[in-house]
């Protein structure tokens, strides 16, 4: 899993696609887990960094951390290239 | 030090299917090398561009398309004796064919300029000849046909899968889903735009624009490709945005290299989920949200009063990416003495 290298994130969560020119929001953690991305951390890496952050398990970052990626691609904003 | 010019500009009709006068007359209002003087040429007494004065120094009426070209050039003489015109940009597809036959004479005669496309670019990219276009110059366009008569549908619906779009000639288009509908809807339109109607394959995916520039020897002066972000019910861009798409703006490049296109145009595609673009739609004038270029540093307006003048332009190489518009609509309170003078001895 990829962000594409020009879509644009500002600091307040607001993601601009210029490809589409879609544009989105997303929370704090929506932005972090992007962020991560950007980063090409793998998900383990990401899983680490969430479960150690957030009072949450290991099943519910799961089903959070799919839906929010297939999102990103859905939406255009990643490639599925992990 | 700017060159003093006086520039006249049709499409002055600035309203919910906005014409490009009153935008052209913007970019050029911001040009960095010409001091413009703006004649706007207007065809109703309530274009608004008519009473925008901040824009639009002095306008006259002239003869509708349907007149013919002399009663249009006996106009156009009157309005130089006043003026002095350097170069008109005609801004309506209905009116460019008078003005490309005209073209040659106001040169030659008066000196005023124009920069528009030759008859055969015209007339190949005219709707009932896109596919061709498309074939020709190495662009995906949707498989489409002309219909002169609803008995042709069964024959035609075996070409095609529904849905599929009905056009009009010049103005109009709709998706039917059965026989009927694609009845219904070529009576609709041929009873307003006449014959041929054009049965087009239906692409699903966003619709992506282009604004672009050629200087009729084959290069590319200038494309901006949007998005539209906002559609009013006729269709139009209320709001759009400047993409960063390379292979768009390539695609566009290539129709203005391959056709050596002169003068402006509007590029209207669609990209699938693929990624895939096929060319809907080319209008022979650039669209009323060409202040979006200029806006992102591309002043195609500018570029192509200079084109019409002679003088040299280089092609633009970039452009602001994310850059919007948002239309809105605006009340001017006109005093009935301008609306009588426009209305009655057809200057303003």
């Amino acid at each position: 899993m990829k962000i594409k290298k020009n879509v644009a994130i500002s600091e307040s969560g607001f993601i601009f696609n210029p490809t589409t020119g879609d544009s989105f929001s997303t929370n704090p953690i929506g932005l972090e887990i992007i962020r991560m991305l950007k980063e090409e951390k793998s998900k383990d890496e990401i899983r680490k960094s969430i479960l150690g952050k957030y009072i949450t398990d290991e099943s519910t970052f799961e089903k959070d951390y799919y839906d929010f990626v297939m999102m990103l691609q859905s939406n255009q904003v990643a490639d599925d290239s992990e | 030090m700017k060159q003093k010019i006086t520039v006249a500009v049709s499409g002055l009709n600035n309203i919910d299917s906005p014409g490009p006068g009153i935008p052209v007359i913007r970019a050029l209002k911001e040009s960095k090398d010409f001091e413009v003087r703006i004649i706007g040429l207007s065809y109703e007494t309530l274009e608004p561009g008519l009473y925008m004065h901040d824009l639009v120094d002095k306008s006259y009426q002239i003869p509708l398309p349907g007149a013919g070209i002399d009663s249009l050039l006996e106009r156009i003489y009157y309005i130089h004796e006043q003026e002095k015109l350097d170069v008109i940009i005609p801004n309506f597809d209905a009116e460019l064919a008078n003005f490309m036959k005209i073209e040659p004479l106001l040169k030659s005669d008066l000196g005023i300029s124009m920069f528009l496309p030759t008859q055969e670019q015209f007339d190949e990219r005219h709707k009932a000849n896109l596919y061709e276009f498309g074939e020709k110059h190495g662009v995906d366009v949707p498989f489409s046909k002309m219909m002169f008569s609803t008995a042709e549908i069964p024959t035609i619906a075996s070409e095609f899968s529904y849905p599929m779009v009905v056009k009009g000639k010049f103005y109009d288009a709709y998706i039917a889903y059965n026989p009927e509908q694609v009845a219904n809807y070529f009576n609709k339109i041929s009873a307003k735009w006449g014959l041929p109607i054009i049965i087009q394959e239906y692409v699903f995916g966003s619709e992506v624009n282009v604004t672009a520039l050629g200087d009729g020897k084959g290069n590319a002066i200038s494309a901006v490709p949007m998005r539209k972000l906002f559609i009013t019910d006729k269709g139009k861009a209320w709001a759009g945005i400047s993409l960063d798409d390379e292979e768009l703006v390539n695609i566009a490049n290539r129709v203005l290299s391959s056709s050596k296109w002169r003068g402006g145009m509007e590029l209207e595609f669609i990209k699938t989920a693929e990624n895939k673009y096929y060319l809907l739609e080319i209008n022979p004038r650039f669209p009323a949200w060409v202040y979006l270029a200029a806006g992102c540093g591309q002043n195609q307006p500018e570029a192509l009063v200079k084109l019409a003048l002679g003088q040299a332009v280089e092609p633009y190489k970039e452009y602001d990416i994310g850059k919007m518009f948002i239309r809105y609509s605006f009340d001017m309170i006109v005093d009935l003495k301008e609306f009588e003078q426009i209305s009655t001895i057809g200057e303003l």
